[in-house]
């Protein structure tokens, strides 16, 4: 079906639902380098108003990616539920926004539309809105996970802490770790992206943070970020996964080049859930994306790269993760240039999850070769602050010395905890006032020599 | 008269001595320390320059022919460093210029059908080419002799599968990129190795073995070319680069020996 918008004297044509949502898109450089975007700048004007006048019923009919080609597809459009939908099936995207921001919509209106909602149907509205749209509707939304602790409660917000080591040397890593919860952060997960993938060193990695857990009596969850048939693996020989971690994308060709399916994942959400290891819930997966992925594995089947992260979220929620990040800035300017797309794509992956009801969480990052620095990251996260989301990453002083990419400090939250009266997870709050890290109020207590973190980074 | 502290110090400075993760920088209120500011910043800085300074091609070249190598240079199709950020697939291929220019020359200047083709490329750090592409390629020349021979192609705005043109037009059995790598905050100048067999055009990182972070802090020259031999044995062996062909250098006592070249030329290509 063809979509048309005729501005003055120029008539504008997009061939069909992909092509609009790619031209309505945006400016951001994945996009031209794939050749999608809009040609002017009135093109892409063209395209938004063509696009909100779409009716959102016109999305269960046209898929972006053929649904004989595509399980990610077939899983959107399959789980479909009508009934969620039917309170907005009369709407145009165009009316989708209007409808986000009024009053009609709040926390549980939201959340009762989730599973009504295609990934495409939220894409297409995020490129109608401005940033400040992004975030009013997403801090609207409310999403809580649970495992040993419970992430997303109103007013929280919590952080992964990311220890990471150049050679996953344990002493190394529990420096890192012993500085972040000195700092009051982990409640989101203690968190490692290991330098190898062999299982013996991953095991080790397993066991060093669940048994410092274990004797501290943390009330938070551990994830060594390898494939998830490593974990798989780890799991089949006794070794300590409270969580399963996956990279997935938009595309059932780009979750291919990262050696994964519906499937697999099913297999693997299964096989942790049956550990039963959460205390108080059992949210056990862990994915990341990024704007991107699709197309860098040539996978993109010509669509927009923010259309296909919002895809990757369709996967996602079948399997109500505790966490899923969107490492934004992670992938290079190719994709996102510069402090000005990494800031949109980060406001949109994390108002686009949140509206199919996922747990956002934000590694609010970049590169070197990217054109940003750390006034944008500042930038960045206190929007996403603002916004309500549910957790960022925690890395001494910025400085990944493993991935070689700079997120966000341990320093970073705590100016976010201060300017926006964030808390911690309730029940990690308790352990670091029980632990004199932080008083009743979250406020970081000078530490001596009663401390027995500081006892144990002694001895290391 | 000594003034109050203002900023709180962490009281587990030791954990430095374990990680070079920036631990334990104390705070100003709730907020990093004046001093870390300006510390992070002047890392920043240095790896922004090392992305976004040009390679010096000519002083680069001269310092190589005084080691002793031939030269040959070549540009990619990416005509300045914003260019080449935006469109990595244009850092994948040669210039026409370079491309007709290379054809054109090569018979003169290196045998048919070479055994190895060297590109040092700027890549992402041209600060990390010209301080360790020279004493690299020094470390090589135990292993393979013939190096002194071989221009060394030095290629500007170069992705990695640049050298899968310019192996292809040379008909070289193996090409080693040379290139700099995305800097690190704490490491602006870290050399890659790719080694891919075979090149042409089309290939992907699945068809290469990959040597990281070379730099004196990081592998340093020698045992970096001793991996790089070893590789370039074992995929002559194999009859190709890329996943099929593992690192087990560190583990292998086949390894050759930098003092006994004869042994790596000896291996017949499979």
């Amino acid at each position: 079906m063809t979509y048309t918008c005729t501005l003055g004297l120029r008539r504008y044509a997009f061939g069909d639902l992909k092509n609009l949502l790619a031209k309505a898109s945006p400016l951001r450089s994945g996009d031209m380098l794939a050749g999608v975007a809009a040609a002017s700048e009135e093109e892409r004007m063209a395209a938004r108003i063509a696009l909100a006048d779409v009716p959102l019923a016109r999305f269960l009919q046209e898929a972006v990616v053929p649904y004989e080609e595509d399980e990610v597809t077939r899983l959107i459009l399959d789980g479909h539920d009508a009934l969620a939908f039917a309170p907005v099936a009369g709407l145009t995207v165009g009316e989708l926004r209007d409808w986000l921001l009024s009053d009609a919509a709040d926390a549980d209106s939201l959340q009762a539309l989730a599973p009504g909602l295609t990934p495409e149907m939220v894409a297409a509205v995020s490129k109608l809105m401005r940033n400040q749209d992004l975030i009013l509707v997403a801090a609207k939304c409310r999403v809580v996970t649970r495992f040993r602790n419970t992430l997303g409660l109103p007013g929280r917000l919590a952080v992964r802490l990311q220890p990471n080591h150049p050679t996953d040397d344990p002493k190394g890593i529990a420096a890192s770790m012993l500085d972040g919860l000195l700092y009051g952060v982990g409640d989101a997960v203690i968190g490692i992206n290991p330098a190898t993938d062999s299982l013996p060193a991953i095991t080790t990695l397993l066991r060093l943070i669940d048994e410092f857990r274990e004797q501290y009596d943390v009330p938070t969850q551990s994830c060594v970020l390898t494939h998830v048939t490593n974990t798989i693996r780890a799991i089949d020989k006794g070794a300590p996964v409270d969580l399963v971690f996956q990279s997935i994308g938009g595309t059932e060709a780009v979750n291919r080049s990262f050696g994964v399916s519906a499937a697999l994942l099913d297999e693997a959400n299964a096989a942790a859930r049956a550990l039963g290891r959460g205390s108080v819930g059992n949210n056990v997966m862990y994915f990341e994306t990024g704007q991107g992925s699709a197309l860098s594995a040539n996978a993109h089947h010509g669509a927009d790269q923010q259309t296909l992260e919002a895809r990757a979220y369709g996967l996602a929620r079948r399997y109500q993760p505790l966490l899923v990040n969107t490492v934004v800035g992670f992938i290079g300017p190719e994709y996102l240039y510069d402090g000005k797309q990494i800031i949109r794509a980060g406001l949109e992956d994390h108002f686009c999850g949140k509206l199919l009801g996922l747990p956002m969480g934000c590694d609010i990052c970049y590169t070197n070769h990217a054109e940003a620095d750390q006034d944008d990251m500042d930038t960045l996260l206190t929007l996403l602050g603002v916004a309500g989301i549910n957790f960022i990453i925690g890395v001494p002083g910025a400085d990944d010395i493993m991935l070689n990419y700079q997120s966000t400090s341990f320093h970073d939250a705590l100016y976010l905890r201060r300017v926006l009266d964030r808390r911690r997870a309730p029940e990690f709050e308790d352990w670091l006032e029980r632990m004199g890290i932080a008083d009743y109020r979250g406020e970081l207590l000078p530490q001596g020599d009663t401390q027995p973190l500081l006892a144990l980074a002694g001895r290391l | 008269m000594s003034k109050p502290a203002i900023v709180t110090p962490d009281p587990w400075l030791r954990l430095q001595s374990l990680t070079r993760a920036r631990v334990a920088l104390g705070r100003s209120g709730v907020s990093l320390p004046t001093r870390e500011v300006l510390r992070f910043g002047t890392a920043h800085a240095q790896a922004r320059d090392a992305v976004h300074q040009a390679l010096d091609v000519e002083a680069l070249q001269g310092e190589l022919h005084e080691a002793g190598f031939n030269t040959f240079a070549v540009h990619s199709q990416a005509a300045d460093r914003g260019v080449y950020l935006r469109r990595p697939d244009w850092g994948r291929r040669l210039a026409p210029e370079s491309a007709d220019a290379l054809a054109q020359q090569a018979p003169g200047m290196w045998p048919a059908a070479p055994k190895l083709a060297i590109v040092v490329a700027d890549g992402l750090s041209s600060l990390a080419t010209r301080s360790h592409a020279q004493p690299l390629l020094e470390a090589l020349v135990p292993y393979f002799p013939e190096l002194y021979r071989l221009p060394v192609v030095v290629a500007t705005q170069a992705r990695v599968a640049l050298g899968d043109e310019i192996g292809h037009i040379l008909g070289a059995e193996q090409v080693v990129v040379m290139i700099g790598e995305r800097p690190g905050l704490s490491s602006p100048d870290s050399l890659g190795l790719y080694l891919t067999a075979q090149p042409r055009p089309g290939l992907t990182d699945a068809n290469r073995n990959c040597i990281s972070n070379v730099r004196p802090e990081g592998l340093p020259y020698a045992e970096a070319a001793r991996k790089l031999a070893f590789l370039i044995a074992g995929a002559r062996r194999l009859g190709r680069s890329g996943v099929d062909l593992k690192d087990d250098s560190d583990s292998h006592a086949l390894l050759p020996d930098a003092a006994d070249p004869p042994a790596l030329e000896a291996t017949p290509p499979a």
